[in-house]
């Protein structure tokens, strides 16, 4: 693969980023070029910029979520957009409104781009036909999260160079996972070679179709892996039919020292957060700062999402 | 009522195994005099009325086993009125309604409401089912006989599966005492619950949960299992998978006494269609793999699967301008359903024979009434077509109330030219 020059003039065919599977590999690299020049800017003391003054950036989350939408919060402002945070428990949603009704009520007060995440795959792309604005996909059901991916993919690059050739393991949760499927879709275009590990109840139909190798044994899995990419278990479905227990999780797909060693010396751990420490990763391995680049996937968040912002307010 | 004579048609029985040139007697009462080669032009009484039909296709009109109206409770989805107007310019002229309204049909009471809206408020021959078990919540079944009794034509939970295997065994124990017929749609609701769209990948990339064909095939196996112990006239209403398809041919082959639907869309559509999100192609059973559609058009060409449905499901456009896990199940159908289903004789993969009695004199026979033939004595409800004229599916032109058509912009071939209902023109394309 040919090393993409920067080249501004990349057009971005859409108008929404509502997920990976609709970025070509130009649109992609376009926007990591984007989020390297903010990690800078995001180190600096003067951490503002005017590039979105006057723009209105409303972030509608219809599902709790801590750390993407206080990254795109803090993304908007450090852009210099008026950015308003829509608290959807006291919403008209939780009085019956329809979510398109809610989408033309926010329309009519002209932002420029709505983040929004949905429980309901799909949404996104149900709102982007409504509004007058960019719409960024801030994850919907199990569908998609592409800024996860892409801030994933710029925490690689920075510290590997490159994504192309790597050997990464997504391992976990992967039929309820969004941030599987968006970094699948990424990886994949990026020209890594992806390992996704779980157990088989944790493993959506024909997954083997989206291009991955599909592995039950966690050592297996990890073999030679350049990357290790673990998952949130959510704990509501360890009561459920998918697993036994925690503990029986833990023991077969858990990130242990033992496991970890069937990867490569120098390889890197990842994980989108909330952690669960001791359920899906050992928690010294969490902390390791020579393996983790956990707090460092936050931190270039913050960048990835400023580009999409940029990139995107300036579509419509 | 003056005589009919239509003449210069082209005469497809499928029940009588009649396909040729030739005309048709309506007598003064609107039943079938006289058809086939015999009745040629010439010599008509003068008190008769002449219909040439310029050698267009004359068949009977069809029977659809299963059409939802909303008449109780969701008059503003579908009410008879625009039901009848709706299949009349499909071509079907009886059709046989589901229980799930709100009401359910699920008493002696709710039957003679029925009875008289349809009767009054359409042209087409209404067919009311009712609920297997009452409010369809798969407990305590139905006064079968007293039912029956009602002119109820047949006992299905409609949308629902009567998940509790006791209640299923009574129930077709008990239903063979008054020789009810039982539809079952079957979908085991523990496998499918949250499901939206076919298990596989498509349902992978766009993050859907998926209903595995297990959950259908589970339930025909328990039921053709009952059918062993408790025999009953039993009829699967709609099935949707090549699994589900082999279960049913081996059983058949295994000389079991049963019969199975399958809907057009199913016939006619796989996953793939469902594209971003189209949630007017949100069904159930869900659309599955293009093999299994494939299947499913085998079948009723080897006469596996019986009967051809519409499952004509009127919802309205504020119920599926939702998120696909939110938008309401079901689309319209009874308008298009000769025309799509023609599309599988125009590509040659079933024959036209087949095809036509899967909507005629297949249902009629499963339900037991004198519909779906040429044959004399019967009603003239019948069905005039131009079998190769191609035309493009437009929601604006549909007269079902609600829109919700799976295929919008479908370039079809055939189209229905009149429609008799009891030897009067009950409808007629203005070409």
């Amino acid at each position: 693969m040919a090393v993409i020059k920067k080249f501004k003039a990349v057009k971005i065919s859409q108008n929404h980023l509502l997920g990976i599977q609709d970025l070509s590999f130009s649109e992609v690299s376009y926007i990591l070029d984007e989020a390297k020049d903010f990690i800078k800017l995001n180190k600096s003391t003067s951490k503002k910029t005017d590039v979105l003054r006057g723009k209105t950036q409303i972030n509608l989350f219809f599902e709790p979520s801590t750390r993407t939408q206080s990254s795109f919060e803090l993304a908007g402002k450090r852009l210099g957009a008026d950015v308003m945070s829509m608290n959807i428990v006291n919403s008209a949603i939780k009085k019956g409104e329809t979510l398109i009704d809610t989408a033309m009520t926010l329309n009519a007060m002209h932002p420029d781009i709505i983040v929004v995440r949905h429980q309901d795959s799909g949404a996104p792309n149900l709102l982007s036909q409504k509004v007058n604005c960019s719409v960024i996909n801030a994850g919907d059901g199990r569908r998609e999260h592409p800024t996860q991916a892409l801030l994933d993919a710029l925490t690689i690059i920075n510290r590997r160079g490159k994504v192309e050739g790597l050997k990464i393991a997504i391992c976990g949760d992967i039929l309820h996972s969004r941030v599987a499927r968006s970094n699948i879709y990424l990886m994949s275009m990026l020209g890594a070679e992806i390992n996704v590990v779980a157990p088989k109840t944790l493993l959506p139909h024909s997954i083997e179709r989206l291009g991955v190798n599909v592995f039950t044994d966690m050592k297996k899995g990890l073999d030679n892996c350049d990357i290790v990419m673990m998952l949130r278990l959510q704990n509501e479905r360890m009561q459920g039919s998918f697993l036994p227990s925690a503990r029986e999780y833990y023991e077969y797909f858990g990130l242990t020292p033992d496991k970890m060693a069937k990867a490569k010396k120098e390889a890197l751990i990842m994980h989108p957060g909330p952690m669960n420490r001791g359920v899906e990763i050992d928690t010294n391995l969490a902390d390791d700062i020579n393996k983790s680049v956990i707090r460092e996937q936050v931190e270039l968040g913050v960048a990835v999402r400023m580009a999409c912002l940029k990139i995107y307010c300036k579509k419509i | 009522m003056k005589e009919k004579y239509l003449i210069n048609a082209r005469i497809i029985d499928p029940q009588n195994q009649i396909d040729e040139m030739g005309g048709l007697i309506i007598d003064t009462k609107g039943l079938i005099k006289a058809v086939g080669k015999k009745v040629v032009n010439g010599n008509l009484p003068t008190t008769a009325e002449k219909i040439d039909l310029k050698k267009q296709v004359l068949i009977p009109g069809l029977v659809d086993m299963r059409v939802f109206v909303g008449e109780p409770g969701y008059e503003y989805k579908e009410s008879f009125r625009t039901l009848s107007n709706a299949a009349l310019s499909g071509g079907v002229t009886s059709v046989v309604s589901m229980p799930n309204t709100s009401p359910v049909i699920d008493s002696v009471s709710m039957v003679d409401f029925l009875k008289r809206r349809g009767r009054d408020k359409s042209k087409i021959n209404i067919f009311p089912s009712a609920s297997l078990t009452k409010n369809t919540d798969g407990k305590q079944m139905t006064e079968f006989g007293l039912l029956k009794r009602k002119g109820i034509i047949a006992f299905t939970d409609g949308i629902k599966t009567v998940q509790n295997p006791q209640v299923m065994a009574r129930i077709m124990n008990f239903a063979s005492q008054s020789q009810s017929l039982i539809i079952q749609h079957a979908e085991d609701n523990i496998l499918s619950e949250g499901g939206l769209i076919n298990d596989g990948e498509i349902s992978t990339r766009l993050g859907l949960k998926g209903i595995p064909s297990l959950a259908e095939k589970i339930i025909v196996e328990r039921d053709l299992s009952f059918l062993e112990e408790y025999f009953c006239r039993y009829h699967i209403s709609q099935i949707s998978s090549a699994k589900t398809v082999s279960v049913i041919k081996k059983a058949k082959e295994e000389g079991k006494i049963f019969t199975a639907g399958v809907s057009i869309n199913n016939l006619s559509l796989n996953e793939n269609d469902i594209g971003d999100f189209k949630t007017f192609l949100k069904l159930s059973p869900p659309l599955r793999t293009e093999n299994d559609r494939l299947s499913l058009v085998e079948s009723v060409n080897n006469g596996i699967i019986d009967v051809i449905v519409s499952d004509h499901k009127p919802q309205d456009e504020e119920s599926k301008r939702l998120t696909f896990s939110q938008s309401a199940t079901g689309a319209i159908g009874v308008e298009t359903l000769l025309s799509l289903a023609l599309e599988h004789f125009h590509n040659k993969s079933i024959k036209l024979d087949k095809l036509l009695a899967s909507v005629t004199s297949n249902p009629a026979k499963i339900l037991g009434i004198n519909k779906g033939s040429l044959k004399v004595g019967n009603d003239a409800d019948l069905c005039v077509l131009d079998i190769n004229k191609p035309w493009v599916v437009k929601q604006s032109e549909l007269k079902s109330k609600s829109k919700n058509t799976p295929i919008e912009n479908r370039k079809l071939q055939g189209q229905v030219l009149k429609t008799f209902i009891k030897g009067e023109i009950a409808y007629e394309r203005i070409l």
